[in-house]
């Protein structure tokens, strides 16, 4: 295996193009290093792009956040600016493992190992988020939910990186809010999870919300009929309960050890019913 | 072997070592540099015996490449005691019993130090859930969060 730890992303996405075994970026490691002392992956080529500076950034411009593909998700509960206009995302970043995780794990990194429970994943796909790719030759940006394919698998491209998150303009009365259940209290895999971004008017009624579920689908699931479920209301007993209908109707979930398939249809809906009030009452509703 | 030589600063001190680009920076530290103290209890992050501090962040080391520590900064638990001193985690580790067989140790060290370099005045929970990374399969916990309780309130008085 060979290490490379370029300073620019032309640089890595060209090392990465190049290779013709096979070729893995390093962010955080904590899933790709599991992965190659388990013998599941043998790498010819890692690619490290925590030294691309822009690429450890975490920018706020007119047009919402722009969170580098190296940034570690313990700088994103640092950062107050981003907690205050997304704390979905932020909550659901920060459940990723330990402290010892948090200090080295991404939010692409978790997008890209495209495990059915990431966590981070369903709070980016409600948040509206899109991806920053840069390939060998150009550059797309793409809605999050089209990263992941199938479990362990992406469509990114040969010699293709995620460079970084962006996030949206955040309009006032917005908020996010993300769920997991898990048997433990914390360092545990999603058995299901729930994220929710709305928006409110003056009045505290819903104008605007995206609902997305994790662990219940061989990807994230971006359910457009619980968002219309809570769409003009204010999120009375009626909402909450087609809400929660909605998205126990939208899973296809595995039965394992984890869960049953109907356990997860059901969580998924109180999940969901709960993740909503929270982000209700976090953009000022009442 | 072909390797990756890497310069780094560890506990103050710059070392250099020469090593397979596939190695973990816990392999490197225990058996190229004779800094045996941090532990391999799982190997896939799990656990937190082989936590080190990386740039002033917990890492476990297990999950980091030996190839990553160029130029880097890394404290380990061996430069934890100023010579014969030891830290006030370490000495109030003793005398609460805040150990049995001693393997999660040096992890639940370095982990409650930078905790308590983040957090200087954390609540139990705080400490429960910041230490979630570092098992312990003898104490039951609570003997260390009591140790880092007195630890906690003792640095802040000094
Ligand atoms: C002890 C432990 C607990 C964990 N707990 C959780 C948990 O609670 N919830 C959860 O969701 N996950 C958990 N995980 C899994 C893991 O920590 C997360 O998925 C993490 O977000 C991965 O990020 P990383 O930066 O470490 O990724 P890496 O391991 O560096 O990369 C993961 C994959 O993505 C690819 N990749 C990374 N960055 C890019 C990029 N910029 N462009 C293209 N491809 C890229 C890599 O090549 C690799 O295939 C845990 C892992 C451990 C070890
Ligand atoms: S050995 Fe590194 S976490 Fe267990
Ligand atoms: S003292 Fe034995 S594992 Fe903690």
């Amino acid at each position: 295996m060979r290490y490379e730890a370029p300073v620019s992303v032309k640089e890595a996405s060209a090392l990465l193009a190049k290779e013709r075994g096979a070729s893995f970026v390093l962010a955080g490691g904590t899933d790709l290093l599991v992965r190659m002392k388990g013998g599941f992956i043998e790498p010819d080529l890692v690619v490290d792009i925590k030294r691309i500076k822009p690429m450890g950034e975490v920018k706020k411009s007119a047009s919402g956040f722009e969170i580098g593909a190296a940034v570690p998700c313990c700088k994103l509960g640092e950062n107050s600016a981003l907690k205050k206009a997304w704390p979905g995302v932020v909550e659901a970043a920060n459940l990723i493992g330990s402290k010892q995780v948090q200090g080295r794990c991404t939010i692409v990194g978790n997008l890209c190992n495209a495990s059915p429970a990431a966590d981070s994943v369903p709070a980016l796909v409600a948040a509206g988020a899109k991806v920053v790719i840069q390939g060998p030759r150009k550059k797309r940006t793409i809605p999050v939910e089209q990263v992941p394919v199938a479990p362990g698998r992406t469509s990114l491209a040969k010699g293709e990186i995620i460079t970084a998150i962006q996030l949206p303009k955040r309009n006032p009365r917005s908020a996010d809010a993300y769920l997991r259940f898990i048997p433990r209290s914390e360092m545990d895999i999603a058995v299901v999870s729930a994220g929710i971004n709305l928006t409110l008017d003056s009045k505290g009624v819903v104008t605007a919300a995206r609902v997305s579920l994790g662990a219940v689908a061989p990807t994230v699931l971006l359910v457009d009929a619980a968002a219309k479920a809570i769409i003009g209301t204010k999120l009375d007993d009626k909402a909450l309960a087609d809400l929660a209908a909605a998205c126990s109707a939208a899973c296809r979930p595995i039965d394992d050890k984890r869960g049953t398939i109907e356990f997860r249809q059901k969580v998924a809906g109180v999940l969901a019913r709960r993740a909503a009030k929270i982000a209700y009452q976090r953009a000022g509703g009442k | 072997m072909s390797g990756v030589h890497v310069t780094t600063t560890i506990n103050g001190d710059e070392v250099d070592f020469v090593c397979p680009a596939d190695e973990t920076l816990l392999d490197a530290l225990r058996n190229r540099l004779g800094l045996t103290g941090a532990k391999e209890g799982c190997g896939t992050g799990d656990c937190g015996a082989c936590s080190v501090i990386l740039d002033g962040r917990l890492v476990c080391s297990c999950l980091v490449l030996g190839a990553e520590a160029q130029g880097r900064k890394i404290e380990t638990i061996e430069g934890m005691a100023d010579g014969e001193k030891l830290h006030p985690l370490q000495r109030l580790f003793i005398s609460h019993a805040a150990l049995q067989c001693g393997i999660c140790t040096p992890g639940f060290l370095i982990a409650a130090k930078n905790l308590l370099e983040m957090n200087p005045d954390p609540t139990e929970e705080e400490i429960r859930f910041g230490l979630a990374g570092n098992l312990c399969r003898c104490t039951g916990y609570d003997k260390i969060v009591r140790a880092v309780q007195a630890a906690a309130k003792e640095m802040r008085g000094a």
